[in-house]
Formats: C-alpha cells, sequence, structure tokens
C-alpha cells in the first residue's frame, strides 16, 4: 500500500455567485521516500491539491467527495484531535513566502521548540538541542545566533532554510512544499532545492513539491503530475513527461520554453488562457485552445467538446486526452 | 516570421558592436538612496550616545552601458541588483546621483518638463505588474488614448480613435474591448494592454522591465513574440530588463550581467551563453533549472548577496567568489575588453587565472 493514496478527490468552494469547483476527480498516491511534482499555470487548482492533502481548506471551500489516505487512515474524514497529530508531525508543509511563514514577534529558537513541544512531550532544553541539529542539517550558519534571532533579521534564502529546517524538526514522513523558491533569486532557488532534494533522500522523506516551473520539477521529482483547469491531465515518471509528453496541454507548455526554440525565433505558444475555475469549457477543459480539436475533415470533435477524457495509459503514463485515446487504439489495431 | 528570426537573431548580431550606432549612452553612472530621509530617522542611539549617521543604499555604482540602434540589450541579475534602478535612471523616472546619461546624442539626465517631452513620446516603458501600471478607473480606450491626446495635442478624436484602433489590432486585443475597463482582463491581456499603450506614440526605444515575469508559461510565450514582431515591425531599440536567463538567451542581442549595482560582465548573448566568464555570471548560469537530467551540478556560492548599504571594499563579488584573492578584496575590478571584444570586470579573467 502506497503511503499517501488520494483517490477522485473533489473540493469545491461554495461562493455568491455559486460554487467553484477547484479540485475534480483528482487521484494520485505518494510512496515513502518518493518525490512527486505538481505542476500547472496559475489557477490549475494545484495549490489547493496542496492545502487539501492537509485538510487545510477553509470555508467556504470543503471537501466534496473523495478521500486522502494517509497509512489507511482518511485525512479528510479525521477529527480536528486527530488531524492535528498528522500535521507537521507526520506530514509537514513549506508555503510559499518564507517573508509570511514564520511568526515576527517570535524568536526563531521559540518557534521551532513551540512545534516540537506541541507534539512531543520533551523539556525546553531537549527541544532546543534538537531545533540546534536541525538548523546543521540545512547548513545554516552559526545556528547558535540564530535560535535568538528574530525572522526579519534573516535574508529570504535563510528564512526558506529555516522553514525547511521547521518542516523537517518532528522527522515527518511526507513534505508539501507549495512553490517553495517562488519568492526567490535562481542562485538561491538552486541552493534550497538541492538541499531540499538531498534531505529527502537522506532521511527517505516523501516529497509533494508544487510548482509552475517545469525545470525545478526535472531536477526535484521522479513522478509528475499536470494539472489545468482542477485536473489532473497526465502523471507518469518525470522523465518520461519531460522528454515525450502525450497530453497536448504538456506539449504546449513545453514548447513555449524560450529554450524549446533556436535564439531569436518565434516561440510555440498556445493560444489563450488558462479559463476560470467558475466557467470551465464542456468536455475537455483544454479544448478550446487545443489543436488537435478538429478531426480529419476540419470539423470540431464532438467528443472533446462534450465528453470530459478519461485516462488512457501510454507507455507509463496516465493521459487524459481523446485524441491520445484514438491514436493508441489505432495503433493496437 | 523568418524575418523575426532575421532581425532578433544573436548570430545575425553585428559582430562589430564598437562600430553599430549607439542610441543610448550611459557614462559613469551612480544612483544612492538616502535610507532615512528626515533628520529624526538619521538619530541613531549608540553606546549611550546619541550620533547622527546618515546611510545611503548604493543601487548603483559607476555603470558605463551603451544601447545599440536595433538591438535589444537585456540586463540580467538578481533582486537588489539594480537593474530596475537603470530602467528607471534612463526613462527619467529617477535622477541620477552622477554621471549622465544620452539620448541620441543629446544629454538628457539634466532636462526635466517641456524640454524632455519629445523624448518621452521617442522612449516608452513596460511595467512590470500589469495588474498595477494600469489605471483601474479608466477604460482601456480612455488608457490608450490618454498617451495619443498628450503627445499629439492637435490630432482630431477621429485620428486619435483610428490610431488607438490600430494599435489594439497591432498586439492582439479585440477593438470591442475599448469599453472595458483593465480588472476584467487576464494578466497577460492586460500586459497587451501595456504594450499598446507604449507602441501607441510610435516610440523608437522601450524600456522593458520585467514585463513577462508576473505571467504564467504560456502567456510569456505570447508577450514575448508579441515584443519580438513589434521590434521587427517597427525597428524597435530595446532595454529589456529581466532575471530569467532563459528569456535572455532567446531574446537578447547583447547581454549586461549586474551585481550589486556594478555590470560585472557586457557580452552578446551567444558567447556569454557559451562561454561565461566572470564568477558571478557562470554561477548564475548554471543555477538554471533546466529540463535535462544530466547537466553538471550547479556552482555553489558561498552566502548571500550582501546589502548594498555597506558594499564591500575592492570587487562586489569578492565574498561569494571561488576565485577571490587578497587583490580582488582590495581593487575594485575595472570592465576589461577581452580578445573577442566582450568586457568582463574581474580580476582574475585578467590575470588568467580562470
Amino acid at each position: 500500500m502506497a503511503l499517501l493514496e488520494v483517490s477522485n478527490l473533489d473540493v469545491r468552494f461554495a461562493l455568491r455567485q455559486g460554487e467553484v469547483r477547484a479540485l475534480r476527480d483528482v487521484s494520485f498516491t505518494l510512496d515513502r521516500g518518493e518525490r512527486l511534482g505538481i505542476v500547472g499555470e496559475s489557477g490549475a487548482g494545484k495549490s489547493v491539491a496542496a492545502f487539501t492533502l492537509l485538510n487545510l481548506i477553509a470555508k467556504p471551500g470543503y471537501i466534496a467527495g473523495g478521500s486522502i489516505r494517509f497509512e489507511g487512515n482518511d485525512l479528510a474524514r479525521m477529527s480536528a484531535r486527530d488531524l492535528r497529530r498528522v500535521r507537521g508531525n507526520r506530514i509537514s508543509m513549506i508555503f510559499q513566502d518564507p517573508m509570511m511563514t514564520l511568526n515576527p514577534v517570535l524568536s526563531i529558537g521559540e518557534q521551532m521548540v513551540e512545534s516540537l513541544k506541541a507534539h512531543r512531550r520533551i523539556s525546553t532544553r531537549e527541544a532546543r538541542a534538537i531545533a540546534l541539529h536541525k538548523l546543521k542539517q540545512v547548513y545554516i550558519p552559526s545556528p547558535e545566533t540564530r535560535l535568538h534571532q528574530y525572522p526579519h533579521e534573516l535574508s529570504g534564502g535563510m528564512r526558506q532554510r529555516i522553514i525547511i529546517a521547521i518542516a523537517l524538526l518532528l522527522d515527518p514522513d511526507i513534505i508539501v512544499a507549495d512553490e517553495p523558491t517562488t519568492a526567490l533569486d535562481v542562485t538561491i532557488q538552486a541552493e534550497i532545492m538541492t538541499l531540499l532534494r538531498e534531505l529527502c533522500e537522506k532521511h527517505n522523506v516523501g516529497l509533494v513539491l508544487i510548482t509552475h516551473d517545469l525545470g525545478v520539477v526535472s531536477q526535484m521529482t521522479q513522478r509528475t503530475l499536470v494539472m489545468y483547469a482542477g485536473r489532473v491531465i497526465e502523471q507518469g515518471p518525470t522523465r518520461e513527461i519531460i522528454n515525450d509528453a502525450q497530453h497536448p496541454y504538456t506539449q504546449g507548455l513545453l514548447n513555449a520554453l524560450p529554450q524549446m526554440t533556436t535564439p531569436g525565433s518565434r516561440l510555440n505558444q498556445i493560444p489563450g488562457s488558462m479559463p476560470a475555475l467558475s466557467n470551465t469549457p464542456s468536455g475537455c477543459a483544454f479544448h478550446p485552445r487545443c489543436q488537435y480539436r478538429y478531426d480529419a475533415s476540419g470539423q470540431p470533435r464532438r467528443d472533446c467538446l462534450e465528453e470530459v477524457p478519461e485516462f488512457v495509459t501510454s507507455g507509463n503514463c496516465d493521459v487524459a486526452c481523446h485524441m491520445v485515446r484514438d491514436m493508441l487504439a489505432k495503433e493496437a489495431s | 516570421m523568418n524575418a523575426v528570426a532575421a532581425q532578433t537573431s544573436p548570430a545575425t548580431a553585428s559582430p562589430t558592436h564598437a562600430e553599430a550606432e549607439s542610441l543610448l549612452e550611459i557614462r559613469g553612472l551612480y544612483k544612492h538612496f538616502p535610507l532615512a530621509d528626515g533628520f529624526l530617522e538619521q538619530l541613531h542611539f549608540e553606546k549611550g550616545r546619541l550620533v547622527r549617521r546618515n546611510e545611503q543604499v548604493h543601487a548603483i555604482n559607476g555603470v558605463d552601458l551603451s544601447v545599440h540602434r536595433g538591438e535589444a540589450l537585456c540586463v540580467v541579475g538578481e533582486s537588489g541588483c539594480g537593474k530596475s534602478t537603470i530602467a528607471r535612471l534612463v526613462m527619467g523616472l529617477l535622477s541620477p546621483s552622477a554621471g549622465d546619461i544620452s539620448y541620441d546624442g543629446q544629454r538628457i539626465d539634466n532636462m526635466r518638463g517641456k524640454q524632455l517631452l519629445p523624448y518621452r513620446q521617442r522612449m516608452q516603458m513596460i511595467f512590470q505588474n500589469p495588474y498595477a501600471s494600469l489605471n483601474p478607473r479608466m477604460t482601456i480606450q480612455q488608457t490608450l488614448e490618454e498617451p495619443l491626446r498628450f503627445h499629439h495635442p492637435n490630432w482630431t478624436t477621429p485620428q486619435v480613435q483610428d490610431k488607438v484602433a490600430d494599435v489594439m489590432a497591432s498586439v492582439g486585443i479585440d477593438p470591442e474591448w475599448g469599453k472595458r475597463f483593465g480588472h476584467e482582463f487576464s494578466g497577460g491581456q492586460r500586459q497587451r494592454i501595456a504594450i499598446a499603450r507604449a507602441l501607441a506614440v510610435d516610440p523608437e526605444f522601450i524600456v522593458a522591465d520585467e514585463p513577462i515575469s508576473a505571467l504564467d508559461v504560456s502567456i510569456q510565450a505570447q508577450v514575448l513574440n508579441l515584443l519580438m514582431d513589434a521590434q521587427a515591425e517597427r525597428h524597435l531599440t530595446y532595454l529589456f530588463i529581466t532575471h530569467d536567463l532563459a528569456v535572455v538567451e532567446h531574446f537578447g542581442t547583447r547581454v549586461a550581467v549586474m551585481y550589486l549595482g556594478t555590470v560585472c560582465e557586457l557580452a552578446d548573448t551567444r558567447s556569454l551563453f557559451a562561454k561565461p566568464k566572470h564568477p558571478y555570471t557562470q554561477a548564475l548560469l548554471s543555477a538554471i533549472p533546466r529540463l535535462e537530467d544530466d547537466r553538471p551540478e550547479h556552482v555553489r556560492l558561498s552566502g548571500e548577496v550582501p546589502t548594498p548599504v555597506h558594499l564591500p571594499s575592492g570587487c562586489v563579488f569578492h565574498g561569494r567568489c571561488p576565485h577571490a584573492m587578497e587583490r580582488c578584496r582590495q581593487e575594485v575590478p575595472q570592465l576589461i575588453v577581452t580578445d573577442d571584444g566582450n568586457q568582463v570586470a574581474c580580476h582574475a579573467v585578467e590575470e588568467g587565472r580562470i
């Protein structure tokens, strides 16, 4: 059994203007020590997916269906008390903005000791020793001094490293990282990502990495999930997705990168933009932007317009696309 | 679209940069911002005594750059390196602490008001955040008409409206959308509108400050294509500020790499990416997350960017540089021209150590 098993997750936000479906039928698994990337553009639902993993969806949002099984227990139906035992302890989270995540009125040491004592019956002295050890693990220079410092005294990269140290504090099984380096510069991003990957490998921690950057996914993860308009549209081993993407959206996303064309020539753009979640197109949500939505005679394909595509398996990847399904059927016959 | 490729490809860019006609010249530019504005903010209590200290942020520390007609000069660097300050100084939104900026042979940094007006039409700017750069209380039509009415006060209303319709069509916005307000559009569409506003007065030079950083990948490609098309059609010159090296490699004719308010390397795009010379450029290039999995481990820099309040002595990069020696700690390196015509400010390169 996988460590984390998400099946048919359905998350909605009950807004005045009507219900918005942020996640539809999202399923995936994560094994112990595995690193999974969730990619997509803004509005794809990737951050909602991250928050849902820890059942952190606040009103007006709610989990309308599906389950999040962690070691067999469904986090979607767990009591608040039981959830607190999992959150931060077994599954911890790294948020996007290192400026906002740390409490500005508590010193780094106090924040670290606080979360340790919330989960374990240990003395402050013991907690400080663990905190110090974790700070050393993330290569913070002069860690003893840092324990007494406040977040505003530290740079962005340093803060994000401290957040990683806090995420590792209770030796979790899974870390969920929501765009952990988006606010940072490239050289610092490279450092933080390498650190995160090494620590996950060393301690056999599973990682769910939410990002919009295909380069980061390629460097960091073993498996990738591509999301579009609240649905997973393609998932499989990262290398296969990067080298041989099947879904037209994934292909478009990869081909739009400047490094995929010769310098100076036109980039391969995907026309249009991601639909709002309150107003997703019928059938395959990508069809208004998809170049394969016409059949051989140049007519719009009815199935793309009307039916939500089911997953088909191509190689080691699962792809939700009518065109890919037809192509596979043709190959098989 | 081949015309576009020919226009912007570094391969076709003239190798004799020295002979290329320069449109914008920046010489010995400095910009300092006072950290504390008022007298009271400058007072500090130290060791039982009240001292007055007037500290400065050294945003730009002696930059020389020239932008050649028809090229796209990219300025790259990490946050706090002064690249946006350069954009603002060039546009006259800030005035330099020292040094001069000339446009087409004419010094513009000391001009004010009416004198600067003709230059404001020839130079336009595109800002980073299209959510902030469009006035929320103006319709798109009003937003696009305003610069035209300002720069062409004798144009009739139909003339202005025709021009607006023209420029909207050229950036791929439906002229019907003119009645709507900025908030009704997505980020990519807003940035198109911001580009249309810049193009409306037919400028020859555009300063673009991170124009695609706030956009999604698929939209970035759309906007970048639009900028390249506009360059080919209108023979524009760009000063393009960005932190995204993949975009630079694609878009730039030449690249200036900045670190803590100084230019550390200036080269044509192809040779910079093929053979970066400055240790900082090398680290920066190796840090781009690439799609390939077989790339070498990135160059690890020790420490972080120092604050521009207390600049390091000597080479500003010496604290993080793996090749730093005693000379680097004491002497400020000057940009030297290397054998391939590019410029680099590094003692180690000069001495042939790397």
